[in-house]
């Protein structure tokens, strides 16, 4: 039962995947893209975790850990650099 | 005890994709940056904080062994989540002047509260403006 709801929430994250990858390319402005972007890393964490439970292995979760970090520095760096024009002061 | 563990698991995984989902269509479809906003920041910190407990819960009843590296991913998402939602709703209002201009009325000289000058002693020469 668990291989089950993982193959479904596998599916559904890949489809909260594709809707990110709409916003990624049809958003407006440069700050849609950047949300879109934060979104993005943060489904992928949602997908490395429940991969790491559907083959049984716990070697993913440095995997995890790296995209939480550098999808949240990104994020910041990005809006630092439209607030100010500049990343390090 | 392990068929409980397994439909706990299957509910929670099935629960964080629903919510993942919902926050990534909520982007998807609203019309506004702010009201764009939402979706991501809270529908899909609750869905990756539900799949994270499956994920503590499966180490512990199928593996066996107690996992913390799921602590330390919820911990540090649920810390940055918020900082980026503030970071990216704060370079919104700094750059989108189109939007200032339709703002209602308000008794400052800027529509949004952050655009004012932090000075303390504008307070009373505005409220008398008022």
């Amino acid at each position: 039962m668990i291989t089950l709801a993982c193959q479904i929430a596998i599916g559904v994250i890949g489809l909260s995947l594709l809707f990110n990858v709409y916003r990624l390319v049809a958003g407006p402005d440069v700050l849609d893209r950047i949300l879109a972007l934060d979104t993005m890393t943060v489904n992928a964490i949602a997908l490395i975790v429940v991969v790491a439970m559907f083959f049984e292995a716990p070697v993913y979760f440095e995997a995890a850990l790296l995209f939480a970090m550098v999808g949240f520095l990104t994020t910041v760096s990005f809006c630092k650099y439209l607030l100010r024009g500049n990343v390090i002061e | 005890m392990a068929i409980v563990a397994e439909f706990l698991i299957a509910a929670l995984i099935l629960v964080g994709a629903f919510f993942l989902l919902v926050g990534s269509f909520a982007l998807a479809k609203l019309p506004d940056m702010m009201r764009r906003l939402h979706g991501p920041t809270k529908s899909t910190t609750l869905g990756i904080g539900s799949i994270l407990i499956a994920s503590m819960i499966f180490a512990v009843a199928v593996r066996g062994s107690l996992s913390l590296h799921e602590l330390l991913i919820t911990l540090f998402i649920f810390l940055t989540a918020p900082v980026t939602a503030f970071m990216i709703s704060k370079a919104h209002i700094l750059r989108d002047k189109r939007e200032r201009a339709n703002l209602p009325p308000t008794g400052t000289t800027n529509g949004w509260a952050t655009l004012d000058a932090p000075t303390p002693t504008e307070e009373p020469a505005r409220a008398e403006s008022r």
